[in-house]
């Protein structure tokens, strides 16, 4: 360990704004690239559950219609 | 060769491509984030203080992954270009497509924090010389193939546009590379050489090593995974999407 206590490790020797701003930044792009695809293959299977749902549902509603 | 000549006609299966993909993206992923906090938290906390910097420099586990994987990013978005343009190969464009925003946000983490990291040690947020005026284009080169994939209303002849951005952008990699050494600059040379050992000691190069393993196979994880995306709304109309769909509702 490079840093005697916290302070230390977060005070970065006065470079703390540059240091963990530049940290900050990274970890938010790395969590929107991760996130994105996540979210959009997510997306998909919801939709696409819900169009399979609304097909079904309509061939229901014909074959009713025919039946009667 | 023979296996390399089916791989080739196998790759033109969406379907096929999906599948063997999906662990292999789900693995790198996590390979990568692993990867990233050790590298980081190696770099932020155990690696010692630079001489002339001090803790400053620590920005470079940040710094130059991202800067690096912008560009193999750019390298792969426009190899996969010309495979598009050549062969029409439609898994090609997928990659096009899945690449450019990843790339466009390491370039973004790179150009910020190279100015967060050029302010204590250059005095200056931005200047205007070879190296970060290369970058910036890199940047716009990403944007532009974004906005030529949403711009042409045709979905081939807009993957077509956009594969002759990535293959002429590619001019930019290498003075990018060289620019350091070609031009008087602020920026220092390369750390990784090739053909040399690192202008640092190990406890300074070893979790750099390890972030930019770290970037690569993350980088590798979410490309796979928005590939995997772009095969799944392209053949949405399709059995075995539909299958697949139906296999997760229950």
């Amino acid at each position: 360990m490079n840093f005697a206590n916290w302070h230390d490790f977060l005070y970065m020797g006065g470079h703390y704004l540059f240091v963990w701003s530049a940290y900050g930044i990274g970890v938010v792009g790395i969590v929107i690239t991760l996130a994105r695809p996540l979210r959009a293959r997510r997306r998909f299977f919801a939709d696409q559950a819900q169009r399979l749902r609304r097909q079904s549902l309509g061939a229901e509603r014909a074959d009713a219609s025919r039946s009667s | 060769m023979g296996a390399l000549k089916t791989l080739w006609h196998r790759l033109g299966s969406p379907r096929w491509f999906f599948e063997i993909s999906g662990p292999w993206a789900i693995g790198a992923l996590i390979l990568g984030l692993i990867g990233i906090a050790v590298g980081l938290v190696w770099g932020l906390a155990i690696a010692p203080p630079d001489y002339l910097q001090g803790n400053s420099f620590r920005i470079m586990y940040m710094h130059v992954p991202a800067a690096i994987l912008s560009e193999s990013c750019y390298i792969l978005m426009g190899l996969a270009g010309a495979v598009l343009l050549i062969w029409r190969m439609k898994l090609a464009d997928m990659v096009v497509a899945a690449a450019a925003p990843i790339g466009a946000v390491f370039c973004v983490i790179a150009l910020l924090t190279g100015a967060i990291w050029g302010r204590p040690t250059w005095g200056t947020w931005w200047v205007w010389d070879a190296r970060t005026t290369s970058v910036l284009v890199l940047l716009f080169l990403y944007f532009g193939v974004m906005a030529l994939r949403q711009a042409v209303p045709r979905e081939e002849s807009a993957g077509r546009a956009a594969a002759i951005l990535a293959v002429v952008g590619t001019v930019d990699i290498p003075i990018i590379k060289y620019s350091v050494d070609w031009w008087l600059t602020l920026h220092q040379p390369s750390t990784f050489k090739l053909t040399a050992a690192p202008s640092m000691p190990p406890e300074m190069y070893l979790p750099l090593l390890v972030s930019v393993l770290g970037f690569y196979a993350f980088f590798f994880g979410v490309l796979l995974f928005a590939v995997g995306n772009e095969i799944l709304v392209r053949e949405q109309r399709t059995q075995w999407v539909n299958d697949l769909v139906r296999s997760r509702l229950r």
